[in-house]
């Protein structure tokens, strides 16, 4: 089957979520996940499109070729500048005749989900959102299987339609580079500059973008994130996990309750309705675990936690803890680390 | 100002997440039920507006009768008035809904002054589809932007903004518009005793839009495998931070 996959772009490349996508789009194409392109019954090879909006020369073509694109479609600033999500759908449709793609995939981010959404409204077909596995079934459909309840809960189900429009669970498939045949380097595919045919009414909503903020940790892409919940008691008790964190190259991180209290702004709030976080280390201070939460934060390498109690839930997802109270075991570590250094 | 607020009945669902016997849905014999965290915040939204701007806030869902629970939350909190869409027990899609949301709006119309604005939560807590709002929008003609922490009305324009892999992204367009929100934009107030006296007594408009069904069909509902396992315990208070520091560095996390 041959695939259009959306590649979003940020000033080191590829975002690590389309990174992702691209691994998916890569088994919907192969039928195996990392495996080199098949060929199809016709004798031609399988494509997997990559489109990009952005400099042609901001586009890192070997690095595509790696995940296996074979053909890469750019639309340049001077053509369509910034980020206009129903303009970027018109372009994917407009693509769908040129890669006579099957399946159409995007990373499940804010801007996958929309721009799918738009192209499932321009086509009238179905989309199915966070999608962590799907393969072609015998009468030509796609058994998916896809995230409900942000990752708490998966339907299996079958998707209808043609093309097959699909987002990419964040943090379902690893990013896995295709295997490359032994001895030759991944094949650089073409880069074409593409002008996409687009209405008056698709450029309507165009994001204006501030400047990048200055260079601090995202809670998103953070390697140690430090988190505070009911237990750390109000605002004025994030003073320490904020020190820790600073020591630990991290930063602070919330349940839910923390934030519809109004201790700390909703940008740091960990889970379903939050941010979700991929850290090396979630230390989690004072927070019983609600599954929204553990939402969040499944995909941290470890989890240690430091609670009164011991039967809270989070105790049961967590690799170690302290069983104590916050408010004197994080003080104690802050200055413990802080001689040590 | 004419608001429509759309709001969705979902599980509140606390420890675990049950699926019932045949896999076909949630086990809710044991949950109570709430509107969608991010619809709550859309009705506080619009409640907002409304009292700076003046007009109405109608908040409008789709599902069995007893989702008129969710409607009186929402008059409770400040809406003016509702719609209940019966679903007839169908397993409605979000093509479908938005289908019966894009016909509200229009019968809306036709009988008077016609929403300015429609609000939606960026997605529903339980089915998680990511694109009601911006399906609604393309049915209305109108324009769309999703995701929204912060929302201005002015005149006939409408100025929203929300972060994406950390810079802002702001988002300019005309009214009717259609604008889907998250948590964050605003915190829910908590509804008056005077707030629940008027959404008990306020008569609930209910009608049953056709269903139709589409092409995401699901098979069944299952729980992912979970790694569970009991934490090792490194100590008790702050005795236990020698070894918390040892861990630390075994994890590579000390600077």
């Amino acid at each position: 089957m041959n695939v259009l996959c959306l590649v979003e772009l940020d000033d080191a490349g590829v975002t690590d979520a389309s990174l992702r996508a691209l691994t998916f789009a890569r088994s919907l194409v192969t039928g195996t996940p990392g495996e080199p392109g098949a060929v199809t019954p016709d004798g031609a090879s399988p494509v997997l499109a990559g489109v990009a909006f952005g400099p042609a020369d901001r586009i890192p073509a070997r690095l595509l070729g790696s995940y296996g694109v074979t053909e890469v479609y750019v639309v340049e600033p001077a053509t369509l500048d910034g980020y206009a999500p129903q303009a970027w759908a018109r372009t994917l449709e407009g693509l769908l005749s040129v890669t006579m793609a099957g399946a159409v995939v995007a990373a499940g981010t804010d801007c996958g989900s929309e721009v799918l959404a738009h192209l499932g409204a321009l086509t009238g077909q179905p989309m199915a959102a966070n999608c962590i596995a799907a393969a072609p079934a015998a009468d030509g459909t796609l058994e998916v299987s896809r995230q409900r309840w942000a990752g708490l809960l998966i339907e299996d189900a079958i998707l209808e339609g043609t093309p097959a429009l699909l987002t990419v669970a964040t943090d379902a498939v690893a990013p896995q580079p295709a295997v490359a045949v032994p001895g030759a380097e991944a094949a650089e595919p073409p880069v074409h500059v593409h002008e996409p045919d687009l209405d008056p009414a698709d450029l309507r909503v165009q994001a204006a973008l501030s400047a990048s903020r200055d260079g601090g940790v995202s809670l998103a892409s953070a390697r140690v994130v430090v988190g505070g919940g009911r237990g750390v008691g109000g605002p004025d008790g994030f003073a320490p996990l904020e020190e820790l964190a600073s020591l630990l190259g991290g930063v602070v991180g919330v349940s839910r309750v923390v934030t519809s209290q109004g201790w700390r702004p909703h940008t740091q709030q960990v889970g379903q309705t939050g941010t979700k976080i991929t850290p090396e280390l979630y230390l989690a201070c004072g927070i019983s675990g609600a599954i929204q939460h553990m939402a969040g934060c499944a995909s941290a390498k470890h989890i240690v936690v430091v609670n009164t109690d011991p039967s809270a839930p989070i105790l049961s997802r967590a690799d170690y803890a302290v069983i104590g109270d916050l408010a004197e075991v994080i003080p104690a570590l802050v200055a413990a680390l802080k001689e040590r250094a | 100002m004419e608001i429509a607020v759309c709001v969705k009945r979902v599980p509140q669902v606390g420890g675990r997440i049950v699926v019932t016997p045949d896999g076909q849905d949630v086990d809710t014999r044991m949950s109570g039920f709430a509107i969608s965290p991010h619809e709550e915040c859309a009705v506080e939204e619009a409640v907002q507006i409304t009292e700076r701007l003046g007009g109405t806030v109608s908040v409008l869902t789709l599902g069995p009768a007893e989702a008129a629970d969710q409607l009186r939350d929402a008059l409770s909190l400040g809406a003016h008035r509702a719609v209940l869409l019966e679903d007839g027990g169908h397993a409605w899609g979000p093509a479908a809904t938005a289908a019966a949301i894009v016909a509200e709006a229009r019968r809306r119309a036709a009988q008077g002054p016609g929403y300015d604005l429609l609000l939606l939560g960026n997605e529903a807590a339980d089915t998680g589809d990511y694109q009601v709002g911006v399906r609604v929008a393309h049915g209305l003609g109108w324009p769309c932007a999703t995701g929204i922490k912060h929302l201005e009305i002015s005149g006939d324009g409408v100025r929203a903004r929300r972060e994406y892999r950390g810079r802002e992204e702001t988002f300019e367009f005309g009214l009717p518009a259609v604008v889907t929100v998250k948590e964050g934009i605003n915190l829910p107030r908590y509804p008056s005793l005077p707030g629940r006296l008027r959404a008990k007594r306020a008569a609930i408009e209910q009608y049953q839009p056709p269903w139709q069904p589409e092409g995401l069909r699901m098979r069944g509902l299952r729980v992912p495998d979970q790694p569970r396992h009991e934490a090792t315990v490194l100590g008790t208070g702050t005795d236990a931070v020698p070894a918390l520091i040892r861990l630390l560095d075994e994890l590579g996390v000390l600077k």
